[in-house]
């Protein structure tokens, strides 16, 4: 690749210093409704994820509501930043996210509660290109999406230089960094200096046998990263003001890809589904969905307030 | 007798016909690609040179990746690319890409719809002292399995330029199918290639033959299958050889042809039986025109080390084997 690009085409684009009280305000709003909708959906689905999709809601609000380059009414506009979801099995939060954000038209939230899982529907279980177009990836199997992200963002320098237009995002679990193709991605990034390349690593330490770290060992996680040259930020994944430095942060970091570690916490929201590594796939039944939902809902009614 | 309208090399049957490997047209075709279409962009894993890839590499350095050893990132990589306009060819060993990444190219590049060709050099055992290990014998299968993905099998070095070439142009996610060893150069730059056409090579006039067998060969073998053809229809056994340079999707409709001008069918692959060119058109023949079939091809085997000659002779692909094979599905 080409490294010899003069410092003065450096186009870094800084994310505003804070964030007011009322986008935070807002933020928690879309965040509440995002999980709202989950909850909707996987109870009628009957069967899917329930702790990924809750413990991301915040990031997902956050990207798709205050910092992604993108057009719910043009999905295709070739300038826009790009998201890989490499955990597709986390997909009701994109889907909820995306219909929230407008992409699928005026009823997209209701379509995506009552359809998600269910024969013909876009929202397909793992997320399907092929039934949504909207999508930058299709995705399930894990372990490939950051190798995918990485591939754009290489396509993206070859373009633009280094005068970056475009971010590519990468969304991960913790459990899935137990997959090899991730550090070939990882490697191949920091080799290539991939200052566009921001990855977001669900830490929620859970995966379907239990604790990551029964499982298989992550940590250190944040020197293994840094080890294979990457900029790492461990942020709280449910804190917006935390979310936004660190994602201003990643975008002032110039020939380094960033990843942000985010503490999440899994089935965030409904203290019944926290930090329990049984929800990573199982959904509520309708009484437990009626009350996940009443807690949401007063939650709701509190940050309006 | 050779079939004049496609023009093959005229010293196609001598001793000395030229010999190049069919993996040098694929060089020499992403370097043509890459000059005509600026998007055309290279991946490989730390097999440039043996792959042919340093051409491109060489002259376009900033649209060619050196991933190092890793196939899974090969591919997906190149998935992401392909996701934003780049026209990604991304080559290994067989062996290794397709045979190690096989569930990265089904969803991040079938599945998922994105236009990467991989490029699976050094296929079938002819690859010699290498062994077992390195003779991907399995990757035909693997690839025709996959929706989305089209299977190129060019016979010589100038129809893998041709091949090259020409899935540059299209948007179907693609694998080519390359052999390491120096293959006698069949046709010539004016045979006529079309993605998915299969040609009639040879075609005994059949004056006074009273046995007739349609023989279809792919890749690496096809010269030795010619030579077997003009051999029988000297002893007096009519034949015809379809070049299966496309084995998915299949040209049904030469197959079927073939099939009712010809009555029985030998099939040629330097692959497993199993699932490989054979088994495609014996899928095909099933459906619409069942015939005797005899598939010349690797038997439920690994392969070993030896000179490309020893192995192909050792596994039953010689011309003397297609030659019997012919005389045994006549007996059917």
């Amino acid at each position: 690749m080409s490294s010899s690009h003069n410092t003065d085409e450096i186009a870094v684009h800084v994310a505003d210093t804070h964030l007011t009280d009322k986008e935070i305000q807002n933020l928690e709003q879309k965040a509440n409704a995002i999980r709202i909708s989950v909850i909707e959906a996987l109870v009628e689905a009957k069967s899917g994820h329930t702790a990924g999709p809750l413990g991301m809601a915040d990031i997902f609000a956050y990207l798709y509501f205050h910092e992604l380059r993108h057009d719910p009414k043009k999905p295709d506009w070739s300038e826009r930043d790009r998201l890989i979801l490499s955990n597709g099995h986390i997909c009701p939060v994109l889907y909820s996210s995306m219909a929230h954000a407008g992409y699928f038209g005026k009823d997209g939230v209701e379509q995506f509660t009552k359809s998600l899982r269910k024969y013909g529907s876009i929202f397909q279980g793992h997320p399907h290109r092929e039934f949504m177009p909207e999508l930058d990836t299709s995705s399930g199997p894990l372990g490939s999406g950051l190798s995918q992200a990485v591939g754009m963002a290489i396509a993206e320098r070859i373009d633009a230089g280094r005068s970056y237009k475009k971010w590519i995002w990468c969304l991960t679990g913790d459990g899935e960094l137990d997959e090899g193709n991730n550090w070939e991605a990882i490697m191949l990034a920091g080799k290539e200096k991939l200052g566009n390349l921001i990855a977001i690593v669900d830490r929620n330490n859970i995966q379907i046998d239990g604790f990551t770290e029964d499982i298989m060992p992550l940590e250190p996680l944040s020197d293994k990263w840094q080890a294979f040259n990457w900029h790492v930020i461990e942020i709280n994944g449910h804190d917006f003001t935390d979310i936004h430095r660190a994602v201003g942060e990643a975008k002032a970091e110039f020939d380094k890809p960033t990843v942000l570690i985010a503490n999440t916490i899994p089935g965030k929201g409904v203290p019944d589904f926290e930090r329990k590594p049984e929800w990573h796939g199982k959904v509520p039944n309708k009484e437990e969905g009626e009350m996940a939902l009443k807690i949401l809902r007063e939650l709701g009614e509190k940050i309006t307030k | 007798m050779i079939n004049h309208s496609v023009k093959l090399n005229p010293k196609i049957w001598d001793k000395d016909v030229e010999q190049i490997p069919i993996r040098k047209g694929f060089g020499e075709g992403l370097l043509s690609a890459g000059e005509a279409n600026e998007q055309v962009v290279g991946l490989c894993a730390d097999l440039t040179e043996s792959t042919q890839m340093h051409l491109f590499a060489k002259k376009f350095p900033n649209r060619f990746v050196e991933i190092g050893i890793g196939e899974q990132n090969l591919v997906t990589v190149a998935s992401g690319m392909a996701a934003m306009g780049k026209i990604p060819f991304c080559s290994s060993y067989a062996m290794f890409s397709p045979g190690r990444n096989w569930e990265q190219i089904r969803t991040t590049i079938c599945y998922n719809d994105r236009k990467v060709v991989i490029v699976g050099s050094h296929a079938g055992v002819s690859v010699g002292p290498d062994g077992g290990t390195h003779q991907a014998v399995e990757d035909i299968a693997l690839m025709r399995v996959l929706p989305n993905m089209v299977v190129l099998s060019p016979c010589d070095s100038i129809e893998a330029k041709k091949a090259t070439l020409a899935t540059a142009k299209t948007k179907e996610p693609t694998y080519l199918r390359l052999a390491r060893e120096k293959t006698p150069v069949i046709t010539t730059t004016d045979t006529p290639f079309e993605i998915g056409k299969a040609q009639v090579f040879f075609k005994s006039k059949g004056e006074g033959q009273e046995s007739k067998v349609g023989i279809i060969g792919t890749g690496s073998l096809l010269h030795r299958t010619l030579v077997a053809a003009k051999e029988l229809d000297e002893e007096g056994v009519a034949t015809a050889v379809l070049n299966l340079s496309t084995i998915k999707p299949l040209d049904e409709q030469a197959i079927i042809d073939l099939a009712k001008e010809y009555g029985r069918i030998v099939t040629v692959e330097e692959h497993q039986v199993m699932g490989g060119m054979g088994s495609a058109l014996a899928e095909c023949l099933a459906k619409n025109y069942p015939v005797p079939i005899e598939f010349i091809g690797v038997q439920d085997r690994f392969g070993q080390s030896g000179t490309p000659d020893e192995i192909l002779a050792h596994y039953g692909m010689t011309t003397e084997d297609i030659k019997k094979a012919v005389h045994k599905v006549l007996k059917r």
